[in-house]
């Protein structure tokens, strides 16, 4: 039984990169109110965001970290500063020190004192250097050569030692790139708590509240509504969660006053389950969590206890993403309403088909049947014709070869006037598509390290 | 004991979460009391069944007795996952909502504790009827 003290407070201001830039606020507040030991995170790093970041990078090498770092941080980092809250995000993404330097120049805009910014490298894997790594990870089928030339990136998922050092050395904040997602909490608690980096179970309760975290309002009411079923109150301004941990790990979860949203049993299950596999084996770079005993407990309104996880001896490797850019992707769109308009849409995607058959063309039709189907179009198939008013066709496909795939986008721009009748709304778009694929890699192979910035 | 054929939705709640080209679905239990019905009936050959238009080349079921909860694992379901995918929704997010609306029988006694409204018509309501 650990003896009563405060417990240490984490406020999560955002999801992903695309989410609410306005969270923080009430989170801070709340922290403020509370008192104590706290820290405010922003997960902004989603499997493909960094791919995106590191081709932005290129056009302009100043940029590569989060596009609204600005919209995130100015309206809470005096606030923070001169509060004691420390912040931790993966906001850096391809681009830590472009980060850490643009967020030492908005403090200087809004005149507080230049806080001390870590940031957190070793994730990129990309270059020259770790080819032999790489190719072992990929294994020796794999043609290394092809891989690199269409290379985006290769970046690790780094765990929360980095994290928690960069922290016990005095940061006021910490960027990163691609570290796990819930390692933005492991980090400050391990730093706060001081506990052994093998103490398993408690790095497991950590690592589910940051897990609970890290999706930002999915745990606090966002992405639950289901009128009838799931009633929301007050989704427009849904609150962002706040995890309150004590010195075993364990957490509660809520949120701050006066916002949207709630917080009961069934949304920390939602949350609990969410991008897990295996229940007795979540697999981070900083343990092997294990939930299948977990126990949620409502404490109170908008309170909610989770007990029960344990953890076992973190993997020996470290999960690889690479990305390549491959083939083209295009797609477009078209509507047809009133009467007969799915028999038009239909027709619609006859003629598609016969003018784009050196494309594997996806047909939906949008209204009738659409995302619950497949590539293949099994799904589509085997749905009756029916009378729908009001269908939008899509179709969508890759090519290799840019100047096929942008066939498509034409084709279905030429049904304004070669396809069925009162076919409107087109719409179409033609990109790069960017490939994935993972691997392992020894964690001795990829040594993570945080640096202190100087003050510019 | 007479009973009731009701969409999975009344019994149970969840959400989809994707990793690559493998699906997860949490299937949560609205009361305990409605747990062991769900165990019961919803299996993972039903629920490959569900979706074998996707394919998958394998469906596991963890249970979660403490959450009164399921997750289920749904390996090559996501046509390549999210960057090769063609779906709009290459994540498969929607995908959750295919499998709550399962069939499944509920004993009248325990029709209290399902949520919604009656629907007394569902059975034959079957929305999908994959060739």
């Amino acid at each position: 039984m650990a003896l009563p003290s405060a417990p240490l407070r984490i406020g999560c201001a955002a999801g992903f990169s695309g989410d609410r830039t306005d969270a923080a606020e009430p989170v801070v507040d709340a922290l403020v109110a509370a008192g104590g030991p706290s820290f405010l995170i922003f997960e902004t790093l989603a499997e493909r965001t960094l791919a995106l970041a590191q081709l932005a990078r290129r056009v302009d090498p100043d940029q590569g970290y989060e596009p609204l770092l600005d919209e995130l941080l100015r309206p809470v980092l005096a606030r923070c500063l001169a509060n004691g809250i420390r912040i931790v995000s993966n906001f850096g993404a391809a681009n830590p020190r472009g980060a850490a330097r643009r967020i030492a120049a908005l403090a200087a805009e809004l005149g507080v004192a230049a806080p001390r910014i870590a940031v957190v490298e070793g994730d990129d894997v990309g270059t020259a250097a770790h080819r032999p790594l790489l190719q072992e990870a990929l294994g020796t089928s794999v043609d290394l050569d092809g891989v690199m030339k269409t290379m985006v990136c290769a970046n690790a998922y780094l765990g929360a030692e980095a994290i928690a050092d960069a922290l016990v050395a005095g940061a006021d904040i910490v960027v990163t790139g691609r570290v796990a997602d819930p390692s933005l909490a492991v980090g400050p608690a391990l730093a706060h708590f001081g506990w052994r980096r093998d103490d398993w179970d408690r790095m497991a309760r950590a690592t589910m509240a940051g897990h609970l975290l890290e999706c930002g309002a999915q745990v606090t009411g966002g992405y639950y509504a289901d009128p009838g079923y799931k009633d929301v109150a007050g989704l427009a301004r849904v609150g962002y969660p706040i995890a309150e941990i004590d010195a075993d790990g364990d957490c509660t979860i809520t949120k701050p006053p006066r916002t949207g949203g709630g917080i009961d049993a069934h949304t920390v299950k939602e949350q609990l389950l969410y991008e897990v596999h295996d229940p007795a084996a979540y697999l981070t770079p900083d343990v092997i969590a294990d939930l299948s005993e977990a126990r949620v407990v409502e404490l109170g309104p908008d309170r909610v206890r989770v007990e029960g996880v344990r953890g076992h001896p973190r993997p020996p490797t470290l999960k690889v993403n690479v990305f390549c850019e491959q083939g083209w992707f295009a797609e477009g769109e078209i509507s047809y309403a009133g009467p007969r308009a799915e028999s038009r849409a239909r027709l619609a995607a006859d003629v598609l088909r016969e003018r784009l058959s050196a494309l594997a063309l996806r047909v939906d039709l949008i209204g009738v049947a659409s995302i619950l189907g497949d590539d293949r179009g099994a799904w589509l198939s085997a749905q009756p014709r029916g009378d729908a008013r009001d269908v939008r066709l899509r179709v969508a496909a890759v090519h290799d070869d840019k100047a096929v795939a942008q066939r498509l986008p034409r084709e279905v721009t030429a049904l304004y006037t070669c396809g069925p009748a009162g076919g409107g709304g087109v719409r179409t778009g033609l990109r790069q598509r960017l490939s994935t694929r993972s691997c392992f890699i020894p964690r001795e192979g990829v040594p993570a390290r945080f640096a202190m910035m100087e003050p510019a | 004991m007479s009973s009731r054929t009701v969409p999975l939705y009344r019994a149970a709640h969840g959400r989809t979460g994707d990793k690559g080209n493998r699906s997860n679905i949490s299937v949560i239990a609205w009361h305990p009391a409605l747990w062991p019905i769900l165990v019961e009936q919803v299996g993972e050959a039903r629920v490959a069944a569900r979706f074998a238009h996707r394919r998958p080349s394998r469906v596991t079921r963890y249970l979660l007795p403490n959450l009164q909860a399921m997750n289920f694992v749904l390996d090559d379901v996501l046509d390549g996952g999210v960057n090769d995918a063609l779906n709009l929704d290459s994540h498969g997010k929607a995908l959750a909502f295919l499998l709550l609306e399962l069939p499944i029988t509920v004993p009248d006694a325990l029709c209290e504790h399902l949520a919604g409204a009656d629907e007394p018509d569902f059975s034959s309501t079957e929305p999908w009827r994959l060739a």
